[in-house]
């Protein structure tokens, strides 16, 4: 079939990473926080803080590295209000994370329309950091090895979660503050800081996530262009059960899912935008429906812990 | 998902009586305190803006509240908002986060939209063919909230999560229907086709305020009375307190969860349905107001309680109405009303712990 030639292909498979990449990043950073007890329900607005500061940074500084640091500062903001709001003060997650969502809905929009008005400004160029000779194979390498400085580093995340959370003590820690944070405060670690560092780290994984959408993969800014991907990513943290290589292997899949669609656009058939749009979430829905029951979160997740309370 | 404990809504709402001295005043403080606190720090917004939060509040004030013109549009929306606050009531007090409201909302608007003018050009009677634009409205909206009702009754899982997609989901599918199925041939506009004015839901009392607003306070008030009067009713709190003690009590908790669902999307889907009857005629493409996220804070605010939530609807609904007209004359966009809803919930949530100490100290 003359559809599956190289282009069509390497086109799949480079918009699969650049559409699963913010997946990646929020879903490993929800699923650290999941693991830790708190249900981040305010990923959407910490990716989208990071959208917006990552495209800002960018483009007045002309820097994409500094656009990435940029977007991971902010998702980090945004998760200190989280911080301080549900896991010092203690309220309710699930309340405080739509909050978060919406707030940084309309700022990032007012924000926008304040700078650029009703303008859309592009960005430059993407640069790349090839690894040679790898880059040089055939179909692999401009795939895998010709990427985004971020892409190498998620995967690389991968792994280093999956070590943390099997082989150290900080792992451990990380389990206890989720499943019973009161044991873990009477062997002398404080459940505060553990969830504190944990929503703080998902908020600059968010938030690169998101600086990744603009900055690396769109190369514009759009109100409200995180589009409901924070929540799949929260889907993906659920589906993993605790597993980084299941949130990669998700990520991708749904990268792959809406990448498909765009290929088949490049291909010639025509797919209406508002179908691509329904596809993630149809295939959430889905794969509810069919592995749902698998999926599983941690004991006190979603409770505030305080100390001394029984 | 089965040993999953999802935080109930209603744990926001607990224990409200003041203790102590001066009690009144502290509560009066705590459901007056979180709106002036979040409208002061959406002044701050405004300030950074360089727009005087003086002049925008004051202009959002006298347009929507105090022109005549301005009032009915107010009044008029919010009989589609009160619907939606009925739906999130009945949800929130059985402990259930209906989030889809969003998607519910708009395609039960786009089949109301398709469904009407070409059954009043069929010969169907104006009045029947309101009475019918309301039932497809309430069925389609329940339709949309059936999986996410199955999946959390049967597989447990979380409810917060699927009602999002589906939310998302019915929000691009309404898109994909108005586009694609229900195009209006008749003009450029993507657009449904129009229901004529005549043929909505007739308006109050020579006002151009439509009769949607009465049945958005009948629902809520009906609602209220369900909730809080009925044994029906005290089922579904007694599931939104504690499914376990619902279980010992031998109710069945999946089925009053399915119908609480059904309920509540229902609302939503029937809010949409009075939107497009008594306000827009048709559905333009693209076209979300987004109403259901932004309802949340407000039923919070009345302490999922139906009758007080009138009046914090009628102030967003000004709020929001003022807001679209400050937004072509100030140049201050419409997201500002979103911002002022994030700081509500923010604050609302202060107001709350500040409580809460309260009464830990009083206790002790």
């Amino acid at each position: 079939m003359s559809l599956f030639t190289e282009s069509f292909i390497t086109t799949l498979f480079l918009g699969a990473i650049a559409a699963g990449m913010p997946l990646l990043l929020a879903g490993l950073g929800e699923q650290l926080s999941e693991k830790a007890g708190v249900l981040n329900i305010g990923l959407e607005g910490m990716m989208l803080a990071g959208a917006y500061a990552g495209f800002v940074v960018a483009w007045s500084t002309g820097s994409m590295g500094l656009g990435f640091v940029g977007g991971a500062a902010a998702g980090a903001l945004v998760a200190s209000l989280m911080v301080l709001f549900c896991v010092r003060l203690g309220l309710n997650q699930i309340v405080i994370g739509i909050a978060l969502t919406l707030l940084v809905e309309g700022l990032t929009a007012l924000l926008h329309y304040v700078q650029f008005s009703r303008s859309y400004p592009r960005l430059d160029g993407i640069t790349t950091w090839p690894i040679w000779p790898l880059s040089r194979i055939p179909l692999i390498g401009p795939i895998l090895f010709d990427q985004n400085l971020v892409v190498y580093f998620g995967l690389a995340l991968v792994a280093g979660f999956a070590w943390i959370y099997r082989m150290t003590h900080l792992g451990s820690a990380l389990q206890a503050a989720g499943d019973k944070p009161a044991a873990l405060d009477v062997a002398g670690v404080d459940v505060f800081r553990i969830r504190s560092l944990a929503v703080l780290t998902t908020g600059a994984l968010a938030g690169l996530g998101g600086a990744f959408m603009s900055v690396a993969a769109a190369g514009v800014f759009v109100p409200f262009m995180t589009h409901g991907n924070g929540f799949i990513a929260i889907v993906l943290a659920m589906l993993a059960r605790g597993r980084p290589l299941w949130v990669l292997g998700g990520a991708f899949l749904f990268g792959g899912c809406l990448s498909l669609t765009t290929a088949l656009q490049v291909a010639g058939v025509n797919v209406p935008t508002d179908v691509i749009q329904m596809l993630p979430f149809a295939t959430v829905m889905l794969v509810l429906l069919i592995a749902g029951r698998k999926a599983s979160l941690p004991q006190a997740l979603g409770e505030s812990f305080v100390r001394g309370a029984r | 998902m089965n040993n999953q404990q999802t935080v109930a809504p209603t744990a926001l709402r607990k224990a409200t009586k003041p203790a102590g001295g001066g009690g009144w005043v502290w509560a009066l403080g705590i459901s007056i305190g979180p709106l002036l606190a979040a409208l002061a720090l959406g002044g701050l917004v405004l300030l950074a803006m360089g727009v005087n939060p003086f002049t925008y509040y004051g202009y959002v004030v006298h347009r929507a509240i105090l022109s005549q013109m301005g009032l009915e549009a107010t009044l008029t929306r919010m009989g589609p908002l009160l619907l939606i606050a009925a739906s999130l009531i009945v949800a929130f007090r059985a402990g259930i986060w209906n989030l889809g409201g969003d998607g519910q909302f708009l395609l039960a608007a786009v089949a109301v939209a398709a469904a009407t003018p070409a059954m009043l050009t069929a010969g169907v009677p104006v009045w029947v063919n309101l009475a019918i634009g309301l039932v497809i409205g309430a069925a389609v909206g329940a339709l949309w909230g059936v999986l996410p009702a199955l999946l959390k009754a049967w597989q447990g899982i979380n409810e917060i999560i699927t009602t999002m997609m589906m939310s998302f989901l019915g929000v691009s599918f309404a898109n994909v229907l108005v586009k694609l199925l229900f195009l209006d041939p008749t003009t450029t506009t993507p657009q449904t086709a129009t229901l004529p004015v005549e043929a909505r839901l007739p308006r109050l009392f020579g006002t151009t305020v439509s009769s949607g607003l009465i049945i958005g306070i009948v629902v809520v008030i009906a609602v209220h009375l369900m909730m809080t009067r009925t044994a029906f009713g005290m089922r579904l709190r007694l599931v939104g307190a504690s499914p376990r003690a619902a279980v010992h009590a031998g109710l069945s908790v999946p089925r009053l969860t399915i119908a609480v669902f059904t309920i509540s999307a229902a609302l939503a889907g029937l809010s949409g349905a009075v939107d497009i009857l008594g306000t827009q005629g048709n559905v333009r493409a693209d076209w979300n107001p987004a109403y259901s996220l932004t309802v949340v804070p407000l039923v919070f605010l009345a302490r999922l309680n139906g009758v007080g939530s009138i009046a914090y609807v009628f102030m967003f609904s000004a709020l929001t109405i003022g807001g679209e007209s400050a937004a072509r004359k100030l140049g201050v966009p419409s997201f500002f009303s979103l911002v002022i809803v994030a700081l509500l919930l923010i604050t609302l949530g202060l107001a709350e712990y500040m409580d809460k100490r309260r009464q830990d100290r009083a206790r002790h």
